[in-house]
Parts: C-alpha cells; sequence; structure tokens
C-alpha cells in the first residue's frame, strides 16, 4: 500500500528548483504531485513520480541529493469537513503525521492526499480499520492516467 | 583498558627516566644548548638584548627568558648562517622546501646524525619494529630528511632495508610483492596510492602481506589510519618531526597509540598561545614549540614549528616518560582569530565528524559587515545526513551549530548546501575564505 517518494535537497536561490524539473523534463519523466518545504536557506521537494528508480538515477546524475521514503496516499471526500474527518482519526490514535500533501487529479468526488507518517504500516492498518481508503501504487498511477 | 598487540620493547632505557631525572638532565642541556650557540650571530644578539648567558639558566622556568626563533629567522640567515659549530665538523645537509623559492638547510655532525639515528630507532622499536624484519621504504631520498633519517633508524635496528624511494607505484607493489617486506615506511597518503593501484592490478593489498607501517611527513587523520588499516590488514604508526628540530625522531608512537612520546631529553617542548605566545594549558591547543637539548652543528632555541597540537605528560602503561603530543591537528598559518578567539578549520572539521560520522565537505567564511566578526560555516549535504523531514534538517542544522560552539566557543552560522558546490582547487578542498582579509581589515 505504501508509495514512494523522492525528496531533493535544494538551496533557497534562485534558479535552484529547476535544476531538477528539468533533468526529469529531459528524461521524460513526468511528475505526478509534488511539495516544496523551504526555510529562509534550504528547501525540500518531495515528488511522486511512477518510474521512481529510474527519475532518482536521473536526479542523482544531475549532482541531487536524493532520499527515497514511503509515504501513503489516502482518498478524503471533496467536500467541507472530508479532510477533517480522517484527522481526527489520526489524532485520536496518537499516530505522528509528519506532513501531507495533495494530488491534482481527483475521480468522482474524491480527492486524494499523500500523508507521510513516522510509522507507516502501523497508520495504514488504523485507517483501514476505520473505513479510510488507502490506495496503492499501481491503483494511484492508474487513476493518474484517467 | 589498551593492550599491546606485541611485546612492549624500549630501545634506550633513557626513553624511561623518571620525570623529575629527566627535568634535571634538560636543565644541565639546556645550559650547554645556551653556551653552545652563543656565538650564532642570531642568538648573540638576541641573548645580549635579553641579558641572557648560561649561567642564568638554573631552572626550565628560565626558558621563558630565551628568544623565539622562526622559520623566517632561519630564511634571513641563510645558507647557514645558524651553523654553530666550524663547516668542517658538518658532515651532513639537508633542507626543507621553501615555498618561496629557497630551501632552508640544517645541519648534522657526526655525533648529530649519530643521535638522529637513534631517535628514529626508538619510536620505530616502540612500534614493533624488529631486526628480523624488512622494511620497504618509499621516501625520497634528497635533501627532505624523512628518508635518510628512517633509513638509518632501520639500520641502527638491525632490520633490512629496501631503500625504494618515491615514485613509480607499481614498480613498488613489484617490490613488496616479490621481497615480502612486513615494514612500510612513508607518507599515509603514498600507501594508499599503493592500495590503490595494487586494487587496479587485481591485487588485494592484504595479500601484500605488510604487518606494519610507519608514517610521517604530513598531517594525516584518524580516520585515514583506519582506511590504511582495513586496507592492508596492517597496524599503522605515526611519527613526526621537522627538519628543523632535526627530522624525523622528533616523536613517534608507542605499541598503545594514544599520542607520540616525545624524546624530551633531547628536546624541550612548549605549547604556546600562537597569539600571546603565553603558554596553553595541558591538553589545549596551542603551537608547539622545540628547543634543541643535544645537537650540535645546528642547534635550535625556542623554534616555532607552526604545528598545532596539545600536550600530554599522563604517565604511558608503555613506561616510556617523554610527554605525548597529539596528532598535528593544523597549521598556525591556517588559525583564524574570531572575535578576539583562536578557531581552526580542524575544529570545524571535529565538529562535523561528532554531529555525521565522517566529515562531509565544508567552507569556512569569515566577514566583518560591521563592528563584528560573522562565521558561516557551508556544510555540503549528502544522502546519508539529509531527510525529507524539515524538523530533521533542521535538528541537523542545530546540532552541528550546537557542536561547533561547543569546541571552539564561538557562535557561527550553519548553512547546508547542495553537493558539489564548494571551490576544489585540484582535489584540495579550500577550507577558509577570510573576506577580512580583502577588505584589508586583519
Amino acid at each position: 500500500m505504501k508509495i514512494k517518494q523522492l525528496s531533493v535537497f535544494l538551496e533557497n536561490k534562485p534558479g535552484r528548483l529547476s535544476v531538477p524539473c528539468k533533468a526529469l523534463a529531459k528524461a521524460g519523466l513526468s511528475i505526478l504531485t509534488l511539495s516544496l518545504a523551504d526555510t529562509r536557506q534550504f528547501g525540500i521537494l518531495r515528488l511522486i513520480l511512477k518510474d521512481w528508480e529510474k527519475a532518482r538515477e536521473v536526479l542523482q546524475g544531475a549532482g541531487c541529493v536524493v532520499n527515497v521514503t514511503e509515504v501513503i496516499a489516502i482518498e478524503v471526500e471533496d467536500r467541507p469537513g472530508g479532510l477533517a474527518d480522517v484527522l481526527k482519526i489520526i489524532e485520536k490514535a496518537g499516530v505522528n503525521l509528519e506532513y501531507m500533501y495533495a494530488f491534482t487529479f481527483r475521480s468522482e468526488d474524491k480527492a486524494v492526499l499523500v500523508f507521510r507518517f513516522e510509522d507507516p504500516d502501523a497508520a495504514i492498518q488504523l485507517l483501514q480499520s476505520k473505513g479510510v481508503n488507502v490506495i496503492g501504487s499501481v491503483e494511484l498511477f492508474d487513476r493518474a492516467k484517467r | 583498558m589498551s593492550e599491546f598487540a606485541f611485546e612492549n620493547r624500549i630501545w634506550e632505557l633513557d626513553e624511561t627516566l623518571p620525570r623529575g631525572e629527566l627535568q634535571a638532565l634538560q636543565v644541565e642541556r639546556l645550559r650547554q644548548t645556551v653556551a653552545r650557540v652563543a656565538e650564532v650571530p642570531f642568538y648573540k644578539a638576541a641573548f645580549a638584548k635579553a641579558k641572557v648567558t648560561p649561567d642564568k639558566i638554573r631552572s626550565l622556568e628560565d626558558l621563558a627568558r630565551l628568544p623565539f626563533t622562526t622559520k623566517e629567522d632561519l630564511r634571513q640567515h641563510y645558507p647557514l648562517g645558524f651553523l654553530a659549530v666550524p663547516r668542517e665538523k658538518v658532515v651532513r645537509i639537508h633542507g626543507s622546501s621553501g615555498t618561496t623559492g629557497k630551501p632552508t638547510f640544517v645541519a648534522y655532525t657526526a655525533a648529530d646524525r649519530e643521535l638522529w639515528a637513534n631517535l628514529c630507532a626508538r619510536f620505530l622499536v616502540a612500534g614493533g619494529l624488529r631486526p628480523k624484519h624488512l622494511v620497504h621504504i618509499t621516501f625520497g631520498y634528497g635533501l627532505f630528511t624523512g628518508g635518510f633519517g628512517l633509513h638509518y633508524g632501520v639500520e641502527k635496528v638491525g632490520a633490512a632495508i629496501v631503500p625504494a624511494a618515491a615514485g613509480n607505484t607499481p614498480r613498488h607493489i613489484m617490490l613488496i610483492q616479490d621481497l615480502k617486506p612486513q615494514v612500510l615506511i612513508g607518507t599515509p597518503s603514498y600507501s594508499l596510492q599503493i592500495a590503490e593501484v595494487a586494487r587496479a592490478q587485481g591485487v588485494d593489498p592484504k595479500a601484500l602481506g605488510l604487518k606494519f607501517a610507519h608514517f610521517g611527513g604530513v598531517p594525516w587523520t584518524e580516520d585515514m589510519r583506519f582506511q590504511i588499516e582495513r586496507e592492508f590488514g596492517l597496524m599503522a604508526f605515526n611519527n613526526y618531526g621537522l627538519s628543523e628540530v632535526i627530522g624525523p625522531g622528533v616523536s613517534g608512537e608507542c605499541g598503545l597509540r594514544s599520542g607520540m612520546h616525545i624524546q624530551e631529553d633531547h628536546f624541550l617542548v612548549e605549547c604556546v598561545n600562537p597569539d600571546t605566545l603565553e603558554p596553553v594549558a595541558e591538553g589545549e591547543r596551542g603551537e608547539l614549540v622545540f628547543t634543541s637539548l643535544t645537537k650540535e652543528a645546528m642547534p635550535v632555541i625556542r623554534y616555532r614549528t607552526r604545528d598545532i597540537a596539545w600536550l600530554d605528560t599522563s604517565a604511558c602503561p608503555c613506561g616510556r616518560t617523554g610527554a605525548r603530543m597529539s596528532r598535528v591537528v593544523g597549521r598556525t598559518d591556517d588559525m583564524l582569530i574570531i572575535r578576539g578567539v583562536n578557531v581552526f578549520p580542524s575544529q570545524i572539521e571535529e565538529a562535523l565528524l561528532r554531529v555525521e560520522g565522517t566529515a562531509p565537505h565544508y567552507l569556512i567564511e569569515v566577514d566583518r559587515p560591521g563592528a563584528m566578526d560573522v562565521v558561516t560555516v557551508r556544510v555540503e549535504m549528502r544522502p546519508q545526513d539529509f531527510s525529507d523531514e524539515m524538523r530533521q534538517m533542521e535538528a541537523l542544522r542545530e546540532r552541528i551549530d550546537r557542536e561547533i560552539q561547543s569546541i571552539t566557543g564561538i557562535r557561527v552560522d550553519v548553512e547546508l548546501v547542495e553537493p558539489q558546490t564548494l571551490e576544489r582547487s585540484a582535489g584540495k578542498a579550500r577550507r577558509v575564505i577570510d573576506h577580512r582579509r580583502e577588505k584589508g581589515l586583519i
């Protein structure tokens, strides 16, 4: 159920974001979604791509520091309170959520979000037991194509 | 508790003189040295100015009355202005390479050369050399003191020598494979070169059969020692010396390898603050200063080595009583004075080492935008240090910050930068950029 996420270290300087993006574009790799966390001095670019292994090679080849982490994709209802419901479950169980961001695509009345937990396996078990739909990579990349 | 990996053999009993007796001997020998150099023009003038005569030397405290000698002083008396004996008494001249073109010469009488051999024999025996061994020497034999000094020391011990000298790595590998020496002598970096070339030839460096190595001539790190020992499956020992004092043989490690025993019956050591020239507390970093006690041809008084290390006079289980010096951790030339505090690039490296296990690439930038010095330490990121979590990254930065502050006592700005972005010239890293110098502020 877990999905591989690439994270890239970036200095907070003009033009730095375009280095990994150009490298991926040149290799014909498309980014499914991304998020950028930044401080005054540096940033962390997080990427979800289908062919993450190839992408990692390309990014390393471009001189980037790249890490692979496991995240999970969660389906929430696209209505007011949809996300709040899921967060309530997480909060109640005392599970540590590091950060989250969204996918740009949606299917029907559902949105898909990326969650990074300290312990992804425990989080999957918890969410599934509460009836939350955790989406595996096969289905995720399938949906993205539609 | 450390243990000896081999029998702790001591070459000369003088190495174990109780410190009280040692100090009495030092005072006596210091007085003789002052008398010996009294007619050397540089010292004659300096002693007259300081009103020092040999009979004024009654205790080691009197050392403080004597002038310092610098490399620049030697240069100004080029070529042999520091000779304390008639030229006819000299049996050998060596030199240290000068960055400004001309070398600095040093001279030996027959007795000096004999002493030199003995001092090298001391640390070689302390580091496991025995008469049965065959020794491969990769130091150059020339003006540089490394080759000859170690050569004489090995000869003194009675072991056999392959004086392979510098250069041609494949030839070194062939000689080692065919002659099967147990001991390697040279610079640590060259041994890694041998390992690399051997592996490229499909030869496992361990199969070369080397058991001991004695390294000196250049500063190196504990990391390098582990790497070399792993590569060759040998035990590596550190020794220290500089031509102005005698060459190799000033100090060397015993079997316990926790600092290099200084041959204090022949050299007086001081560790001073390079700015104030006042002694630093034991265990604190400072510039090493040596005074010859027994040399004839060219004794030096309070010679400033520009090497930064620290001293430990505590008793060593090996029985040698000479104080131990640390590795050379820097040069005074590298020293930065930041808000009045002395900071060495090696201290920043040590902080990074503590935080990240092995030191990444880094650059220290110093500037004085207003009244205060501002230091920025840029650290290149490596995959093993990088996290996708901001929290972890901030924690890493703070840990580096804290370690640097605890080691150096000054606050710096730590910046994490992308890999391969810090300048490297010819593979060697530039560690410091001091904008204050460009601005003419220091």
